[in-house]
């Protein structure tokens, strides 16, 4: 180990105490999971208890939110990444008139403040007689999340080498056969990427989703309305749930990404 | 059929795009001029003055947000910019640990984390209950409902949105480049000024445009952090949907925060140069 110099000591720990300040609150979601709390707010330490990870049934419709938040973002997940693969493809692989214009709203997708995008959602909801909940939910996670897939397929589809595909052709494989024997096979990590991040920004969004949800109850929507009155301890084990299977896959999609590569 | 290919590909989703963001903004703004309310309905009646009306009214909640918007991003770089370039210098073979480091909050819920600080920083908290029984700080004081708690919580909510980008252009910079500048006996202080700040400009610049904007239009630290004092822009129109049902209202606001933005955006990437930001922000 070569020696630092004290500048580069003091950045160190200069970035180390930003590392401790993003992940407090994680820490304290955590941690407050094994609170032994009598009352329902869960707000001071009382000791360790492992009784929560198994009274998440507790309340009812705390589980129908959390089953509404998965099934909503494997829906659209689905939806997204079929859509957004084959806008990726097109993209990155052909010159089309419109092309410039798909690109520009694509843009405006990805940056467009949600608010601004959950309220105009609503207004058309309204204006049309469409009354809001679980589907509308699912249009509007496909909208934001499409441009997102879009664009790492596409960045997936201009890094290959297009004389794969031509060799393929040239051995008298069909046009469909070399899709999904040869390109394919080759854009799947970029499709996987996608569909990971489609699924992690549905399972976690709430603006939109509150402003087109109707009756419907995420499990974000059901955190923010029980603040007022107090946060079960079920939450912070539900939270936790989430946390270890997101940075199960998060570790192993980046150490495979590594492998491949 | 073949040159049809492209077309059928981008059709589904374009189509998408088309009815359910492009298609919405004009409803948005047709039911911005509308009159009425949600018992007998809302009509049509080109009722341009509920614009000057709600400007009037909320002007103080939408320089609440800009300012808002204005501190966390600055924040944000301020605390982005060292450790972006720590780990894309100092990092060696750690770096993809510590970036996921880094974006460990987005693995929890945005709603969950933001009450995880309220929760922080309560008058009884882990933060200030030792404090004030130690008699640090007085009975009377308190972190939530203020407009530190607000900023601190936006900061702390996109803060992964600034490292990003910053990081991306720092581990693009040659470190030979700065070597050479070493080499030539330029100080530290120097080749940093003159060769690496220069270089993460466009990862600064993209950093900006992904945290000002959804900070200015964040309503849900205001929610849970704040008290009435903070009240953004956000906050009123989410209240003006969803709970007064006075759709008018809502709409114009909205729009009004959307047009704002793009001249804002457009007047940002006309000042640095549209190909820099839209290049940052293609990344």
């Amino acid at each position: 180990m070569r020696t630092r110099g004290i500048g580069d000591r003091l950045l160190f720990g200069y970035v180390w105490l930003v590392l401790l300040w993003l992940l407090a609150p994680i820490v304290v979601m955590i941690v407050f999971g094994f609170n032994d709390t009598a009352s329902k707010s869960n707000v001071s330490w009382q000791g360790f208890t492992l009784k929560w990870w198994g009274r998440l049934g507790d309340y009812p419709d705390l589980v129908n939110a959390v089953s509404n938040s998965i099934t909503i973002a494997l829906l659209a997940t689905l939806i997204t990444t079929v859509l957004g693969t084959l806008m990726g493809l097109a993209l990155g692989r052909h010159r089309f008139r419109g092309q410039g214009a798909t690109n520009l709203v694509m843009f405006a997708a990805i940056s467009s403040p949600e608010l601004v995008m959950g309220a105009s959602l609503l207004s058309l909801f309204i204006s049309v007689g469409l009354e809001t909940g679980y589907v509308t939910i699912v249009i509007a996670h496909v909208l934001f999340s499409l441009s997102f897939v879009a664009v790492t397929v596409r960045a997936r589809v201009v890094g290959l080498d297009p004389s794969i595909e031509e060799a393929a052709r040239d051995l008298g494989a069909t046009p469909w056969v070399t899709f999904w024997r040869v390109t394919f096979p080759m854009i799947l990590p970029g499709v996987i990427s996608g569909a990971l991040l489609a699924f992690a920004l549905s399972i976690d969004d709430f603006v939109i989703t509150q402003f087109t949800s109707g009756a419907t109850v995420t499990f974000p929507l059901w955190i923010y309305g029980a603040v007022r009155i107090g946060i079960p301890p079920q939450v912070n084990v539900l939270g936790t749930m989430i946390f270890m299977v997101g940075v199960a896959i998060a570790v192993v999609n980046s150490v495979t990404a590594r492998r491949r590569a | 059929m073949r040159r049809l290919t492209p077309y059928l590909l981008v059709l589904p989703g374009g189509l998408w795009l088309l009815v359910f963001l492009v298609v919405p903004m004009v409803f948005m703004a047709s039911v911005s001029t509308q009159e009425g309310d949600v018992v007998n309905g809302f009509v049509q009646t080109f009722h341009f003055a509920t614009y000057g009306e709600v400007l009037a009214q909320y002007q103080t909640q939408f320089l609440r947000s800009v300012g808002y918007g204005l501190a966390g991003t600055v924040i944000s770089i301020l605390i982005a910019y060292p450790v972006a370039y720590w780990i894309a210098f100092k990092g060696g073979s750690r770096k993809a640990t510590y970036l996921l480091l880094v974006l460990l909050p987005f693995f929890v819920s945005f709603v969950l984390r933001t009450v995880s600080w309220k929760f922080l920083l309560a008058d009884d908290g882990i933060v200030l209950g030792p404090l004030k029984s130690a008699g640090l700080v007085g009975e009377d004081f308190h972190l939530l409902q203020t407009t530190a708690a607000v900023i601190g919580g936006l900061v702390y909510n996109y803060l992964p949105f600034m490292v990003l980008p910053i990081y991306v252009a720092l581990e693009r910079v040659n470190p030979t480049v700065i070597e050479a500048a070493r080499d030539l006996y330029a100080p530290r202080a120097v080749a940093f000024a003159k060769i690496v700040l220069p270089l993460s400009l466009p990862g600064v610049f993209a950093g900006v445009l992904m945290t000002f904007v959804p900070m200015t239009s964040d309503y849900v630290n205001a929610a849970i952090l704040g008290g009435p004092e903070n009240t953004m822009i956000g906050n009123i129109i989410q209240t003006e949907y969803l709970v007064n049902n006075d759709y008018p209202v809502g709409a114009a606001l909205s729009f009004t925060l959307m047009a704002a933005m793009l001249i804002g955006i457009f007047a940002y990437a006309r000042a640095l140069g549209t190909e820099n930001v839209l290049e940052a922000a293609a990344r």
